[in-house]
């Protein structure tokens, strides 16, 4: 790790300026940053921790959303009565993350920012039709995630919160990389009052939704239709852990099954 | 005074888990010395290169920096390269090839993680600011990775001396019986496999303290070391040239070893020399990158095998062709793991006559291999284990029957194998039998319904293995290459007021000697385990061992402490027989008293002790005072654990994902002092095998970068991965030590492999899946499974 200065505000204005330039970074969880410091792969002038600022913490009900603070971690997802109660498929999907020591230290709003094309949150973001409410603006879940590690924000623009709208039904399955612990594949499939959605992540550069899937499940919500959609492999990320066709194959498979878990 | 309870056979809890549990544990980490300088070694970033210009004042310049060596100021004061302990001759009596390993890289650079030079700074921080900013040109050139490749017309030479990359190509058994029995085979069963190459991963990573002291000249290193003598000698003796007599090895405690802390590394040479160089002492921690690319790495075989079987079953011959992996160099024994260690087992538990393995050892530019948990046997198991089963399938037979009609029996014993070996003792179908019964194997049909009705295929696996423990007779070692005797060594000391210090070679790094050394030496001398303290790991307070590996500690570590324990009671009986005034002749020993025998006089062990120690009317010409003694102990034969393995799998066919859903292990390791702490041997050898089974696997770029170069992408077992165990016990003493110990520490990583892999490839069966790589990734499977549907695909058009 190299030397770095270290902020740590209390307020959102007052981490907002700090973030005077790209050398400047914030930190939330610290689940990829802390890593990337210790290997020495990034040099940043300042750190600004957001872990103080309360108004980025809390789970809470609004209308027909469920609305997570950007500094909630994924322990407190995994625990919530109000998400296990409206949205049990995300509080599944929090309580898959990592280990206990990613899951009490990660938080949501880190996830998202960072777009690990493995990280099991934008499955949600995508599956569920979320809104990403930043410091500056909301940005509808499908027009968030833009391609590998790359999102709709502005450089040094914080998440604040995260609100699910509250699905008919909803159910996420994952394939977890043996070693890392990411999604090979994930899958959240919701019954929404907009249609069905199908939300995947660690497939490709990005979250996205498979309109395929979508659209067979639209005319039958059955795990057989979900299956009978043969996906493309082009285009999908292939590595030692899982071939391009593997993680095409899976898609159906998985989705199929949340199906199936959703009552389908 | 009524002797203490027996211990031995019962479940002690680990006298020394009370300080590892609440962190009391002193790890070479732990330690630090005042005005101590902290080293940082720069890796080679290439798998190959030459060295060119390396500009000290780059690192020099970095605030913290006090110094900085390379391979050229090492061979400036005369040190030599690290040594391999184990000579193997090859076919036509051509000796293996030994270039040479300096302890930093001269001249060229031969695997990523190569050890090009050393930065010493105040910080930890400060000698990686150094070691990153020290300027080195290298100029890369191609690198051979891959066992197929290494061999090649053409490949990338990794030594200009080692034509074709050969280090040696070796031969055992009879090629020409071996042939015969093909030629009048019914049936041959025939296998390609490779036995993935395998990262140790210790819990502790290596570290090394290097001291000097002027007043004296003396050194001491203290190191993450199985074997403190084995580094001291080796260091000494070719690597630094330092007399023993001036030279502290400590290895205090140790966080796991798994093989991977025998060898003598660079880094334990080099902060050592550097430490009087610079007149500071000197530490050195790996980091866990460091550790996946510079601690031996394991296994890494390519091989082709033949089984002959006549048509009711019964093997006539084996025929065992494998490549092996040495790395970039010769790691201390890497040598005799693929040969001594490896085609020395491939008789297996079973009676076939004629057997011939060939060996061709490879360099390449990867990280060295040699032993690992296992070393050479679960690489035999796995090629013998594999292919009976796949007999069993081709011929329609029950695998476990097929087994059981060629097991070495029981009135065979001693039994001498067609490769070198000479079994003692072992009874192969009483463990057969009971793991049937433990895994319920009658009523697996009903399991495989069960399974098949959730759309899961279930399938089982066997694996009867056998290995060989408690390294070595001195003389069959010597014979065969070994350029050390293999013996252990012990000293039993009774102080004063009766209570014992016991010193031993072995070491412990997590097999919880402290307790079962204290249970034999409690039980023999009739004294309280909690008076009995074994001491290890240190050379300047244990006689010269030969440390632990090999699952050797109690057969031939535990048997020197017998020995010396034997000393100490015909001791006890000459102090008894003066104090009771009676003939030695006449002395009994029994539960820690001596008495007279048919009378009521008598003394306890403790009396004699302090008599020992207080020796008013000893008759000096005829008694010494004291009450010590130590002993050598070399075995006569290596010893022969074996047991059966059973694995029910169940495989999602979607997902490819597996899960072990029984396991069942029976062994017989002969008599067991402590069940509790087998048992943990076990459930951890398991755990090992089914990671290299399911999940771990080191991947090498074609280009020699290490992929799998930290947990993001080498998969290691975790307790999800790991099933329920059913255990049982068969017991066979062994005929030639004199506690009937075989060992244990190893058996489970080599058993389990092929159970689990043969479960796997039965339950593909029905797919029409006929084999499976390791690791068993779900990737691998889901492939498999895809593969065989093209298969049935293309056969169908």
């Amino acid at each position: 790790m190299y030397a770095f200065e270290y902020h740590r505000p209390s307020s959102l204005d007052e981490a907002v300026a700090l973030l005077t330039s790209e050398d400047i970074k914030p930190l939330a969880g610290g689940q990829t940053l802390i890593p990337t410091l210790k290997q020495r792969l990034a040099m940043p002038e300042a750190l600004v921790d957001l872990g103080r600022i309360e108004a980025l913490k809390g789970i809470r009900k609004e209308g027909d959303a469920i609305v997570i603070g950007a500094g909630t971690t994924h322990a407190e997802v995994a625990a919530s009565e109000v998400v296990r109660g409206a949205i049990p498929a995300l509080a599944r999907l929090a309580g898959l993350i990592g280990d206990p020591q990613v899951r009490n230290r990660g938080t949501i709003g880190g996830s998202i920012a960072n777009a690990d094309p493995a990280a099991d949150y934008p499955a949600a973001v995508v599956g569920l039709g979320a809104t990403i409410h930043t410091n500056t603006r909301t940005i509808a879940g499908d027009d968030y995630f833009q391609d590998l590690f790359t999102t709709a924000l502005d450089e040094n623009e914080l998440i604040t919160a995260v609100s699910f709208p509250i699905p008919q039904a909803a159910a996420y399955e994952k394939v977890a990389n043996p070693a890392s612990g990411y999604a090979v594949v994930g899958v959240m499939v919701a019954k929404t009052a907009g249609g069905v959605r199908v939300g995947v992540t660690g497939a490709g550069p990005c979250a996205f939704r498979a309109t395929a899937i979508e659209d067979a499940l639209a005319r039958s919500f059955t795990p057989e239709a979900a299956k009978g959609v043969a996906m493309p492999a082009d285009g999908m990320n292939s590595d030692i852990h899982a071939s391009a066709a593997y993680r095409a194959a899976l898609i159906s498979v998985l989705a199929s099954r949340a199906v199936a878990a959703c009552g389908g | 005074m009524n002797a203490p309870a027996k211990t031995v056979g019962t479940s002690v809890k680990r006298t020394e888990d009370a300080r590892f549990l609440t962190g009391r544990g002193r790890y070479t980490d732990d330690i630090n010395r005042p005005n101590q300088l902290h080293a940082a070694f720069v890796r080679s970033p290439h798998a190959h290169a030459a060295l060119g210009e390396i500009d000290k004042p780059s690192a020099m310049d970095v605030p913290g920096v006090v110094a900085v060596f390379t391979g050229a100021d090492m061979a400036a004061d005369g040190v030599g390269g690290l040594p391999c302990g184990w000579q193997v001759i090859g076919k036509s009596g051509v000796p293996m090839k030994e270039p040479a390993h300096p302890p930093l890289a001269v001249g060229r650079v031969r695997h990523v993680g190569d050890t090009v030079a050393v930065v010493l700074a105040d910080s930890r921080h400060a000698a990686r600011d150094g070691a990153e900013a020290l300027m080195i040109d290298y100029d890369p050139q191609p690198a051979v990775v891959h066992l197929a490749d290494a061999g090649a017309a053409g490949a990338p030479q990794v030594h200009d001396e080692v034509d074709g990359n050969v280090c040696y190509d070796w031969e055992i058994g009879d090629q020409a019986a071996t042939d015969e029995a093909f030629g009048k085979a019914a049936h041959v069963t025939r296998l390609e496999l490779v036995n993935n190459r395998l990262i140790p991963n210790a819990i502790e990573p290596r570290a090394a303290v290097g001291e000097y002291d002027p007043a004296d000249g003396s050194y001491t290193l203290t190191t993450t070391s199985q074997n403190p003598h084995v580094i001291r000698l080796l260091m000494c003796a070719f690597v630094l040239n330092l007399p023993e007599h001036k030279v502290r090895v400590v290895a205090p405690d140790v966080g796991g070893g798994f093989g991977s802390k025998i060898f003598h590394y660079a880094e334990e040479a080099v902060v050592t020399w550097a430490a009087a160089k610079v007149g500071r002492p000197i530490k050195w921690t790996a980091e866990r990158s460091e550790s996946f690319m510079t601690d031996c790495h394991g296994r890494d075989h390519v091989t082709t095998a033949e089984l002959a079987l006549d048509a009711d079953g019964t093997f006539l011959g084996l025929r065992v062709k494998t490549l092996a992996n040495m790395g970039a160099y010769l790691s201390t024994f890497a040598s005799s793991v693929p040969t001594y260690l490896y085609a020395t087992l491939l008789a297996g538990q079973y009676r076939t006559p004629a057997i011939h393995a060939e060996v061709k050892a490879l360099f390449t530019h990867t990280t060295p291999v040699d032993a690992y948990r296992g070393a050479g046997r679960p690489e035999a198991t796995y090629v013998l284990e594999k292919l009976v089963e796949k007999a069993a399938r081709e011929l329609k037979m029950d695998p476990a029957e097929l087994r059981r009609k060629n097991f070495i029996q029981p009135d065979q014993f001693p039994y001498q194998t067609p490769v070198a070996l000479a079994y003692d003792t072992g009874h192969y179908e009483a463990s057969l039998d009971r793991a049937l019964e433990l895994s319920e194997y009658s009523s697996f049909a009903e399991r495989r319904a069960a399974s098949e009705a959730k759309g899961k295929l279930r399938g089982v696996g066997f694996s009867c293995y056998i290995e060989a423990c408690g390294i070595a007779p001195s003389a069959v070692a010597g014979a065969l290459g070994a350029r050390a005797g293999l013996y252990e060594a012990a000293e039993v000391r009774f102080n004063p007021t009766g209570s014992v210090t016991v010193f031993t070679g072995s070491h412990s790094h997590g097999q919880g000697h402290e307790t079962t050394f204290a249970q034999i030496v409690a039980d023999r001398l009739g004294v309280p385990m909690a008076n009995v303290e074994i001491v290890h790991g240190d050379t300047n307070r244990i006689p010269f061992g030969m440390g632990t590996y090999g699952s050797r500690s109690l057969a031939v570590g535990g048997s020197a402490i017998a020995r010396a324990i034997d000393k100490i009671i015909d001791k006890g009986k000459k102090i008894a027989a003066h104090m009771l005034e009676a003939g030695e002749g006449d002395i009994e020993y029994k539960d820690g008293v001596f008495s007279v025998a048919g009378t009521d006089k008598s003394l306890t062990m403790g009396e004699i002790a302090f008599q020992a120690y207080v020796p008013h009317n000893f008759p000096h010409d005829k008694l010494e005072p004291g009450l010590d003694e130590s002993a050598f102990y070399d075995p006569g034969n290596f010893t022969y654990p074996a047991g059966t393995y059973i694995c029910e799998v169940e495989v999602d066919p979607e997902t490819g994902h597996v899960h072990v859903d029984r396991f069942t292990a029976v062994d017989d390791f002969g008599t067991i002092i402590n069940p509790m702490i087998v048992e943990g041997q076990v459930q951890g050898g398991i755990a090992q095998g089914l990671g290299q089974a399911l999940l771990e696997g080191a991947v090498y770029s074609d280009d020699g970068q290490l992929v799998t170069g930290s947990y993001m992408d080498y998969a290691m077992p975790r307790a999800q991965h790991i099933p329920d165990y059913r255990f049982d016990f068969t017991c066979t003493p062994c005929t030639h030590n004199p506690l009937g110990a075989k060992g244990c520490g190893e058996a489970g990583a080599i058993g389990s492999p092929p159970a689990i892999i043969n479960a796997i490839i039965d339950a593909l069966g029905p797919l029409g899946v006929d084999d499976i790589p390791m690791p068993a990734t779900p990737l691998a499977v889901w492939q498999a499974i895809q593969d065989a549907k093209g298969g049935t695909a293309r056969a169908a058009e």
